[in-house]
């Protein structure tokens, strides 16, 4: 391995790395919540409907789970316009796929969240009189957000990493940073070992930091 | 447009052989080296340990498509020349090793306690304890999170075409350059994926039911 | 078939056996002896020791300082006296199966193999440790399952069978590799109150038999009836031992003793 490590070139470009990594971030926190929205709705609607929105709800769910993401980007971002008479960009096209993306499995989450929520905490609920909307608000909804907040956790780590897949439609996220460089310069090994460093520092902290909201929610109640 | 799909079957169902194909290495091959690295994570001396630690941490720290261009484009820059195809298969592999990894290590840590100290009171081995008491309950436990997690092997597989292989995504794509058909290929593509799929974790519910005494 | 060196009569020496956990004393040098074909009960509060004793005697705990011998020889340790430094040396895990073979153990969550029938958990040490033929495994795990009035139940997995037959099956899983010394660990424990019985049925009939028991046991009238020695533990140590009767009499001049018998009836009478 005649390889010598030289990092100036990457530094040199580092902006673009940099630059990269806020926008993935960017993308990964507007998906989520939207995701939220899209799973919230979803769930509450699943479990109080009938026969025929629950398949629709179902099959909305496992579609999603059962199709390669990056086939979601292209089929929104090459497909969907010419159909729909309609022009988004790049970034645009990638947030709506992700969304669509997070907020299936997030159904999945808060659906089993909700189902999990103590049948007796509802009972107290209807005892002190309070009506079902009010139970939703006050007594199901905090309950099933305390108990989803770990799941919820990993599927934006998780969202975060899939960001990689907007620089197949040239989203000048990370993974296109570090590709652009990797042409541009060919110090290959280099930047790869940096990205990857970003990826894994920048998940692990924000792993690290979710952990500590997590056990601040399990205390503070 | 349908005649212009229909004249494009054969040419996805190539594409289609090669998803199945490298969707199938990649599951036999990070079988056999999660397994191990499983179980030398659970049972083996802490050096050991921290390495197989340390390796499933990073691994799935990363996305998936930077493990790839890293095989792919890191490995020449090192002296090591893989073909695109062993490279894309190698990179997936690595990936899927490291949740196999955590299936064993979950498979293995459900297991009571009692179990094992249960064999150790008829006087069994270490190796006796671990061959017929822990892996035959274990496998049962690994089994279901496993099958449903060829789905993502499957899915994977669709990154394969970001470095020129013709597989299912890369077979959509090129016929979508000859007929601008965008929308009807990207449909039909995403329900084969889908059949696929949907099969695969139908197949591992019903696998989950037929162990389910287990969980007594 | 006890060792000529050996002057003691007991099958089991426990000797001036200790055990922290960091700084918490679990035993304090806890002597013992049991003689072939004895029943001996311990009973004691929780958190007095009496489990931890237990687990000890067939080393699925290791203890700091003591010895433990059956039929004269040491448990978990390897023979001879202390290296050089002091420190004892564990016998291989090899021996430590060997050694384990020689003693059953029943314990409270019943702990059967669940992937395994109720014949397929006898006989699993039987081929695998007493090397066997599955034929004869079969025979003989098939004789233990009529003793314990379970042979209609052999090809059962254990979650089709009740607590009771369940700890049943672990009883006959036990007494077929025929220990030495069979110990139960608060086998009642876990069973609900009108499953007991058979099960303690099970356990007098092998007493009846000369099977040489310790056990651990909140039953009370059990202990009394089926027992030739009680012993009373208390804080890591043994309070109080004896036949029943003197022991149920020794609550005029042992206080710990009369204070655990006393919240035993008030709970359980």
């Amino acid at each position: 391995m005649g390889y010598t490590l030289n990092f100036n070139l990457i530094w040199r470009h580092f902006d673009k790395l940099w630059g990269g990594l806020l926008l993935s971030l960017e993308l990964a926190v507007i998906s989520i919540a939207i995701g939220i929205v899209i799973g919230l709705v979803l769930a509450v609607w699943y479990v109080s409907a009938g026969r025929v929105v629950r398949a629709i709800i179902a099959a909305y769910v496992e579609f999603i789970r059962n199709v390669p993401l990056i086939l979601l980007v292209y089929l929104v971002f090459y497909g969907v316009p010419t159909v729909i008479d309609l022009a988004y960009s790049a970034p645009t096209s990638f947030v709506l796929t992700l969304s669509v993306y997070s907020g299936a499995y997030l159904v999945e989450v808060f659906r089993s969240g909700l189902e999990a929520v103590p049948r007796g905490q509802l009972d107290a609920g209807k005892a002190i009189g309070l009506t079902p909307w009010q139970r939703l608000i006050h007594v199901r909804l905090p309950t099933m957000l305390r108990i989803t907040l770990p799941a919820l956790s990993n599927t934006f780590i998780s969202l975060f990493k899939d960001t990689s897949i907007a620089s197949v439609i040239s989203v000048p996220e990370l993974t296109y940073g570090a590709q652009w460089i990797n042409f541009n310069t060919f110090r290959i090994v280099e930047v790869y070992l940096v990205t990857t460093a970003m990826y894994l520092v920048t998940g692990y902290t924000l792993l690290f930091a979710l952990r500590l909201v997590e056990r601040r929610f399990r205390t503070a109640r | 447009m349908l005649s212009q799909i229909l004249y494009a079957l054969p040419f996805l169902a190539e594409g289609f052989a090669v998803t199945l194909w490298v969707s199938l290495l990649v599951v036999v091959l990070s079988l056999v080296a999660g397994v191990l690295l499983g179980v030398g994570l659970v049972y083996g001396p802490a050096p050991l340990r921290w390495v197989v630690r340390i390796f499933s941490d990073t691994i799935r720290g990363i996305p998936i498509l930077v493990l790839m261009f890293f095989v792919y484009y890191g490995l020449p820059a090192v002296g090591v020349h893989l073909q695109s195809f062993w490279a894309a298969v190698l990179a997936l592999t690595l990936f899927k090793t490291a949740q196999v990894v955590e299936y064993v290590r979950g498979a293995v840590a459900s297991i009571p306690k009692g179990q094992s100290e249960a064999a150790m009171a008829i006087g069994l081995t270490f190796r006796q304890r671990l061959t017929s008491v822990i892996f035959p309950q274990a496998f049962r436990r690994f089994l279901p999170p496993w099958i449903n997690g060829v789905t993502d092997a499957v899915k994977g597989s669709a990154l394969v075409s970001l470095l020129g292989i013709t597989d299912l995504m890369q077979a959509i794509n090129q016929v979508i350059g000859r007929t601008y058909e965008a929308m009807p290929l990207y449909i039909l593509g995403a329900l084969i994926y889908f059949a696929v799929n949907y099969a695969l974790s139908y197949a591992s519910r019903r696998l989950e039911q037929r162990f389910a005494f287990i969980r007594d | 078939m006890a060792t000529s060196s050996n002057n003691s009569p007991a099958l089991l020496d426990i000797a001036e056996v200790s055990k922290s956990f960091g700084s918490v004393a679990v035993l304090r040098s806890v002597s013992l002896q049991v003689a072939k074909g004895e029943v001996v009960t311990i009973i004691g509060p929780s958190g007095s020791g009496k489990t931890t004793l237990l687990r000890c005697v067939n080393f699925l705990e290791s203890y700091d300082s003591g010895s433990i011998r059956i039929d004269g020889k040491e448990v978990g340790f390897r023979p001879g006296p202390a290296r050089n430094s002091g420190t004892r040396q564990r016998r291989s895990e090899r021996d430590l199966a060997a050694m384990r073979a020689e003693t059953g153990m029943v314990f409270q969550s019943f702990n059967l193999f669940p992937h395994l029938t109720a014949a397929g958990n006898i006989m699993l040490g039987l081929t695998k440790v007493r090397r066997k033929s599955s034929s004869e495994a079969r025979s003989i795990a098939e004789h233990w399952l009529g003793r314990v009035g379970l042979a209609h139940k052999a090809d059962s997995l254990p979650a089709e069978l009740s607590g009771g037959q369940q700890q049943r099956v672990g009883i006959a899983r036990a007494v077929a590799m025929e220990p030495k010394i069979l110990l139960l660990d608060e086998i009642t424990s876990a069973l609900d109150p009108e499953l007991v019985g058979e099960v303690l049925a099970v356990v007098k009939s092998l007493a009846e038999d000369g099977m040489t028991m310790v056990m651990v046991t909140h039953e009370m009238a059990f202990a009394r009836d089926a027992s030739s020695r009680i012993v009373f533990m208390a804080d890591g140590g043994v309070s109080a031992v004896g036949p029943p009767k003197e022991i149920l009499a020794a609550e005029t001049t042992n206080e710990r003793l009369r204070t655990f018998l006393a919240r035993f009836r008030a709970s359980h009478f």
